[in-house]
């Protein structure tokens, strides 16, 4: 070692490199590839998320104290006259919704009876939990918001998020102690909708750019500017009835076999605040299909001139 | 002999082992705070492990970003392997141009760095694009022009404990 004149100088290392740099490269390219499709095809990586994302949990609140310092900040320096105005407009909608809120009980128990004497099954209710949104997630690639309660709070993958204006989004990951939340808005998030006007039921997908679009209807299907649309509550996540979106614009292209409709979110989709999450219903059996039906038009070729 | 960049007369003291690391864990924690969807914000990771890959190819490499690309993703919530891609493709780049790279004077240094995070904002743009995902905008792109504008100030930062006074000696030939 001392055959070295320079000062902190290891004798150069002709023999500990490793392998070579190309070597290398296609290792940990393979590595994080099998990490891709592990986490995409098969969801096989789940636990280590969940580990590493608790173990980074303490660093990721640090962090977020400036953030929420600067807000804080502003809160305060907010003015009164700010504060009073969105006062005003809570007693506002509070008095608006009294009228409903009030009947709510009765009508709850006569819609009871109703059912009852109509002989369908009973309208399942789900527990709620409120919860605050922290922080939208660093992924520009999607719509995604962190809440403060998690997997510890009884919170699960797949329950729907509300506000007080309509459906936010599902929680698609628990951790320990904070949940992810996807928006609505987001291109892979599906919701099955009505409209609320003719009980027409659709999907609403997430179009990107913080849009909806209502897909697969037909051309001629009977949808309005300003029609409202609730959940359909077919899926077994979402309590039917809740307001989703509000249709913004309708193109009838003929030259699509689709409308194009697009969709304005109607809760805070992309803001922040409270929320509260709605517990899972418990899914229902599905209706028995008959022998002769369980053949999917879809699938296989039918023999020719069957339908002849 | 280590200078800051090939055609300096200066003489910096070893990196130590140590003060790598902290600066990586520094950028990491950096990447962690939560901006939302403000565009422009520069990755600081990828910065900082360029800057090591490119000065001390033989200590950092695609290990490091590797690993640390995998912790991004879960801290991100993005496609677990995303980050680590990018970053491993980066930390390779960027081994491999450090000897040229040295050559230059600061800013043109910066125009080298430019393409390597374009590259890799790029390699996640695809790889988000195949599996389904929206495209962010253009706006995405401007994080790297941003933490280009980061490398000279930077340069500062991390050499400043390799640093050594400024001994004056007649005699000496350096």
């Amino acid at each position: 070692m001392s055959a070295s004149g320079h000062i902190g100088h290891t004798p150069p290392p002709f023999f500990k490199r490793g392998p070579a740099p190309l070597a290398r490269l296609s290792f940990f390219i393979v590595l994080s590839v099998a990490a891709m499709v592990a986490d995409l095809r098969y969801q096989l990586l789940e636990p280590l998320r969940t580990a590493v994302a608790a173990a980074l949990w303490p660093v990721q609140k640090a962090v977020m104290l400036p953030v929420e310092g600067a807000g804080e900040a502003g809160n305060y320096l907010a003015d009164l006259a700010r504060l009073q105005r969105e006062n005003a407009e809570l007693r506002e909608r509070q008095l608006a919704q009294a009228n409903l809120l009030l009947r709510q009980s009765h009508l709850d128990s006569e819609n009871r009876r109703l059912r009852a004497l109509l002989e369908m099954g009973e309208r399942l209710d789900a527990p709620a939990k409120a919860a605050e949104i922290l922080y939208a997630a660093r992924d520009p690639f999607a719509r995604r918001v962190i809440i403060d309660r998690g997997a510890t709070h009884g919170i699960e993958a797949g329950q729907a998020v509300i506000d007080d204006l309509g459906v936010v989004g599902q929680v698609t990951r628990a951790f320990p102690l904070t949940s992810e939340v996807t928006l609505l808005t987001d291109k892979n998030q599906m919701i099955p909708v009505q409209v609320a006007r003719n009980g027409l039921r659709a999907v609403l997908a997430g179009a990107g750019g913080g849009a909806l679009e209502l897909k697969f209807l037909p051309a001629n299907a009977d949808v309005q500017p300003d029609d409202t649309l609730v959940t359909s509550g077919l899926d077994g996540v979402y309590l039917p009835g809740l307001p989703v979106a509000k249709v913004v614009s309708i193109d009838r292209d003929n030259s699509y076999s689709f409308a194009r409709i697009e969709c304005a979110p109607l809760a805070g989709v992309e803001r922040h605040g409270q929320v509260l999450v709605v517990g899972k219903r418990p899914a229902q059996p599905r209706p028995e299909e008959s022998a002769e039906e369980t053949v999917k038009p879809g699938k296989g070729r039918k023999p020719r001139g069957a339908g002849r | 002999m280590i200078q800051p960049t090939h055609s300096s007369r200066r003489i910096l003291l070893p990196a130590r082992g140590w003060f790598i690391t902290l600066s990586l864990l520094v950028a990491f924690v950096l990447d962690l705070i939560p901006f939302g969807r403000l565009p422009g914000i520069p990755d600081w990771f990828p910065l900082v492990l360029a800057f090591w890959c490119i000065h001390q190819p033989l200590k950092i490499g695609m290990g490091a970003g590797f690993f640390f690309g995998l912790a991004l993703d879960v801290a991100n919530g993005s496609v677990m392997g995303q980050h680590a891609f990018a970053y491993v493709l980066l930390a390779f780049a960027a081994g491999g141009l450090s000897r040229r790279v040295l050559w230059f004077p600061l800013g043109q240094q910066a125009l080298h760095v430019l393409p390597l995070l374009l590259g890799t904002q790029l390699a996640m743009l695809l790889i988000r694009l195949a599996t389904g995902a929206e495209f962010p905008g253009a706006l995405y792109f401007l994080s790297s022009f941003v933490g280009t504008l980061f490398w000279h100030p930077l340069n500062y930062v991390l050499l400043l404990p390799q640093y050594r006074p400024v001994e004056r000696d007649e005699n000496r030939p350096i």
